[in-house]
């Protein structure tokens, strides 16, 4: 058993946990932050993604261990309250999403995306860029449509900070 | 229509909660004292368990029990059963050996439960499941359709010698070889249709409850169909009465027909409830879904098309063998006959048909219905027919199959199915113009001097949806019937709450059902729920698959609000002192019409449950059911062309556009229905390009991870260019057809046949990964 601390969506928490535990059961189990899914074994369906220290991993393919002293961002801790972030907002409109299991990955490698491309996206460097992320319901149509839209949004939002 | 009514594009209700990440999937639910189970899997296709010793692992920290196959049978839980009984040509039941939960004796696929580890945490079951020593006799196997028919081929069950369950026909085989003796021209096409893994995002899961002073069982399952699994774990797994049993689907991570059928996890968890006193939660992993969810399609057929002299079809000959796995599933009996054979007229006048389709066991993962479930079969297999038959016969493809079209409805086809509408040439007209079909040479002979073949292909989708008249699918060996359930309670406030045996798994019922109650009683969607899932809420309900929520859930609750609405209007008549006949609903008002005298909806209902003021003999209350039974089948229909280049030195295929005209008659909600098509265009163009089940010889799986098996990615696939033409379904009073499914039904075609066009060469099997494509054109 090992304790570790960390801060997830802005909160300190120390968790003592077996030292096999991966990041997405600390957080699923330990934490009952269930928003972070887990759809395979092998690191490639992404259900699993959020952010660590702003940058998106998977966290299924992590110990828990190597996140201590690190910033935890879930699919819980983006919006602003009442208000969605850009992201939810924009597969909410775009009809993104249809059974929800993939979404939470899928809007946390999204703002990584959006976020290390600027205002540079198109839609062939969209669905590259979401190689690592499966979706079987959409057929990714409109979740392209909603990363683009998205990335609009977030440059405006952006300005207006 | 209004804003939120139907055929408006209102975003779903739905997604706040998994755009935050408030979703209640089964493996987000924790129970007080809740244990974990983990099952131990055979590693062999085909083997006789010797024994079991779990004597190391029950002294492991943190393990409660060990039970076993031999456990389950002698508790006298029963075997699992296969719904749909289906006669074989010579007048025979089919042939099908048992199943049981656990197996006790014989293993017969790899990943098929042997025993379950009961622990205090998912971690330390899977250590002790390590230590559990399962002693096999390994036997011969066979994987394959061909291998298993073969004289001397390994035997899986004795109850179904040469491991056939049954050898079914349909149609008039003399009136069909009638029509080949006089044929102008006979095209004949071998086709594989591949073994598909459904894949779900969100992996099976369970969790069983069991409480010992009430003898009753909780079940929080991802089941497409709860009130289904309530009525087979009750009535034929001796589980428990079915008022002693509840069954809850919360929110599913999609299921694409993997998540009808009652699988053996389930039904362990419930009796493991029982026997260690305690819940017991399971949650599957990606691998084991590859092991164990129903896999979809394996069909190896071959048709044989007679065609007059002026390119009219005058026959259709068909012999399919369907590779089942090694048990019969619950529907899996049906998918390769039933919804198979009956769609083999496509969207032609063919006056004469005979199919016959045997059904194989081998040590496979069974079979069952996936997304389109015997449709996608048929459609792939005529329209590779119809390309065939236009390039030896030298006509257009898009011509030929106009020549051929059904222009008058009803249309009775050979093979049961009585059209009710359509307009085939509308949407082949759409599809052509929105793909610029007459442009095509000009972009072919322009992509050829870039050094790339260019290719179209065009596929003519008909599908029988809206599963389905009880009567008929009784009459055919159903042993359920397929109408649907729906209750609308209206609140003392006027707030409504809907509820439906149909069941979402990501189909968006929570606002497409909410909007028909706008579009008739004039409120927003926010003042209404909408509930199912649950069999302690719902009554019953045969859930969501087929396509058929739409046509037959949602009719099931217009029946229901037609009820609720004359007994609400003869409460406003009498509060306004009017006539009943004099009453409109408009704006969440019920009117007298041509006067400015009106009553609120929240007044009705108020005055339903007061009961102050009611009509003489009036009930009160506000809340009506109602069962809706279909007439018929629906059927949806439409063109899919696919334009796309195939680079000669890689073999790798390039989308340029992909164009679909789908006639789904009435849409609710637009949004939704294009989201269901693009998501099943994706998964038949992943069985065109990309997906494969794929056992050796010895029945090893060989794609049982997502590194193995290649499921479509974002940068796969297209946008898509969606366009609708519409003849309403005379069927139902909405005049809904279904959108669930044609996408994955219609697009495989299409994709196969512009690549064989691209490249030249008619024989191409999917997957046509780029290896295929490009040892096909190399290819003497």
């Amino acid at each position: 058993m090992s304790t570790v601390k960390l801060t997830v969506n802005g909160k300190a928490v120390a968790v003592d946990v077996e030292d096999r535990t991966l990041l997405v059961q600390l957080l699923r189990d330990h934490l009952n932050l269930t928003g972070t899914h887990v759809g395979c074994d092998t690191s490639q369906c992404g259900a699993c993604v959020v952010h660590m220290d702003g940058r998106a991993v998977k966290s299924c393919t992590m110990l828990a261990g190597q996140a201590d002293g690190a910033s935890i961002t879930t699919i819980e801790g983006i919006a602003k309250g009442d208000e969605l972030h850009p992201m939810q907002a924009a597969f909410r409109d775009n009809h993104g999403l249809q059974c929800g299991y993939c979404t939470p990955g899928m809007i946390m490698s999204a703002i990584d995306i959006v976020q290390r491309h600027g205002g540079q996206l198109d839609e062939a460097t969209v669905r590259t860029e979401l190689e690592g992320n499966i979706c079987r319901c959409t057929g990714y149509h409109n979740i392209v449509k909603a990363v683009l839209d998205a990335a609009g949004r977030m440059k405006v939002s952006q300005a207006a900070e | 229509m209004g804003v939120e009514g139907i055929g408006a594009r209102v975003v779903r209700k739905e997604d706040k909660r998994f755009i935050t990440g408030k979703g209640r999937y089964v493996d987000d639910i924790k129970l007080t004292g809740m244990t974990h189970a983990h099952f131990i899997r055979s590693p062999h296709a085909h083997a006789k368990v010797k024994g079991i010793d779990s004597s190391a692992a029950l002294k492991m920290p943190g393990v409660v029990a060990v039970l076993t196959g031999q456990q389950i049978v002698d508790d006298k839980v029963g075997n699992l059963i296969c719904g749909w009984a289906i006669t074989s040509k010579d007048g025979s039941p089919m042939k099908m050996g048992a199943w049981p939960a656990m197996a006790p004796e014989t293993v017969r696929f790899v990943g098929q439960a042997v025993a379950v580890v009961i622990a205090e945490s998912k971690n330390l079951a899977r250590d002790a499941a390590e230590a559990v020593v399962v002693n096999y006799e390994e036997l011969p196997a066979v994987a394959d359709v061909h291998a298993a028919i073969k004289p001397g081929a390994p035997q899986l069950h004795p109850e179904a010698p040469g491991n056939q369950v049954y050898d079914w026909v349909i149609g008039d085989e003399g009136a069909t070889d009638a029509a080949f003796a006089k044929a102008a021209n006979v095209v004949k096409l071998d086709v594989t249709n591949n073994r598909l893994a459904p894949n779900a995002m969100e992996p099976r899961a369970a969790i069983a409850d069991y409480d010992a002073a009430e003898e009753h069982f909780t079940l929080y399952t991802t089941s497409q169909n709860p009130h289904v699994a309530r009525l087979v774990l009750s009535a034929f797994y001796n589980i428990a009465p079915e008022h002693k049993l509840r069954v809850i689907a919360p929110d599913v991570g999609g299921g694409f027909g993997s998540k009808i059928f009652i699988y053996p996890e389930e039904m362990v968890a419930l009796w493991a409830s029982k026997k260690v006193g305690r819940p017991v939660k399971w949650t599957g992993d990606r691998t084991e879904a590859f092991l164990t969810d129903a896999h979809g399609r394996d069909h190896v057929t071959h048709a044989e098309m007679a065609f007059d002299a002026n390119n009219k079809i005058t026959g259709l000959k068909v012999k399919t063998y369907a590779n089942f796995g090694a048990y019969m599933s619950l529907f899996s009996s049906s998918v390769p006959t039933y919804l198979y054979a009956t769609l083999l007229s496509g969207q032609y006048n063919i006056p004469a048909i005979h199919a016959e389709v045997v059904g194989v066991y081998t040590n496979t993962t069974p079979v069952d219905a996936y997304r389109g479930a015997g449709r996608p079969e048929a459609s792939y297999l005529i329209e590779r027919l119809m390309e065939t038959a236009a390039r030896q016969l030298k006509v257009d493809p898009a011509q030929l199959r106009r020549t051929n079209f059904i222009t008058t409805f009803p249309h009775q086809t050979p093979v049961i199915m009585a059209y009710d509408t359509g307009d085939f040439n509308a949407s082949l007209d759409a599809a052509m113009k929105a793909i610029d079909y007459a442009g095509f040479p000009a972009r072919k002979a322009k992509a050829k001097a870039d050094g790339k073949l260019r290719g179209i292909g065009v596929s003519c989708y008909i599908e029988a949806c809206g599963i389905a008249p009880s009567k008929a699918v009784g009459s055919l060996g159903a042993g359920v019937g397929l109408w649907e359930s729906a209750e609308v309670r209206v609140n003392p406030v006027g707030t409504i709450e809907i509820l439906t045996g149909s069941h979402s798994h990501g189909q968006g019922h929570e606002t497409t059902f909410c909007q028909l109650v706008a579009e008739r009683l004039g409120v927003p969607i926010s003042q209404v729920s909408i509930v199912h899932g649950d069999t302690d809420k719902v009554q019953f309900g045969m859930g969501t698959y087929g396509s058929r929520s739409a046509a037959v859930g949602l009719t099931a609750i217009l029946k229901a609000m037609e009820k609720m609405e004359a007994k609400a209007k003869k409460i406003a008549a009498h509060a306004l002192e009017a006539s009943e006949a004099d009453i409109v609903i408009e704006n969440g008002e019920f009117k007298v019409t041509g006067t400015d005298k009106a009553i609120a909806l929240p007044m009705v209902a108020l005055a339903a449950y007061t009961a102050h003021n009611l009509p003489d003999g009036m009930e009160p209350g506000l809340k009506e059911s109602a069962f809706y039974d279909p007439t018929n089948f629906t059927f949806p229909a439409g063109t899919y062309i696919c334009e796309l280049e195939v680079d000669p030195g890689t073999g790798k295929t390039s989308f340029v556009n992909f164009v679909a005209a789908d006639d789904f008659g009435r849409l609710i909600n637009p949004m939704i229905v294009e989201g269901q098509v693009h998501g099943g265009l994706v998964q038949g163009i992943g069985q065109a390009l990309l997906e494969h089940a794929i056992y050796d010889a010895n029945g090893q799986p060989v794609t049982a991870s997502f590194m193995d098996y290649a499921m479509p990615r974002a940068d796969d696939v297209p946008s898509f260019n969606l366009s609708h033409t519409t003849t309403l379904c005379p069927g139902n009073p909405l005049g809904i057809k279904g959108c669930g499914e044609a996408g994955a039904i219609g697009a495989s075609a299409a994709v196969i046949n512009a690549i064989t066009d691209a490249i030249g060469k008619n024989n191409l099997e999917m997957p046509a990964t780029p290896d295929r494509v490009w040892r096909t054109i190399h290819a003497g």
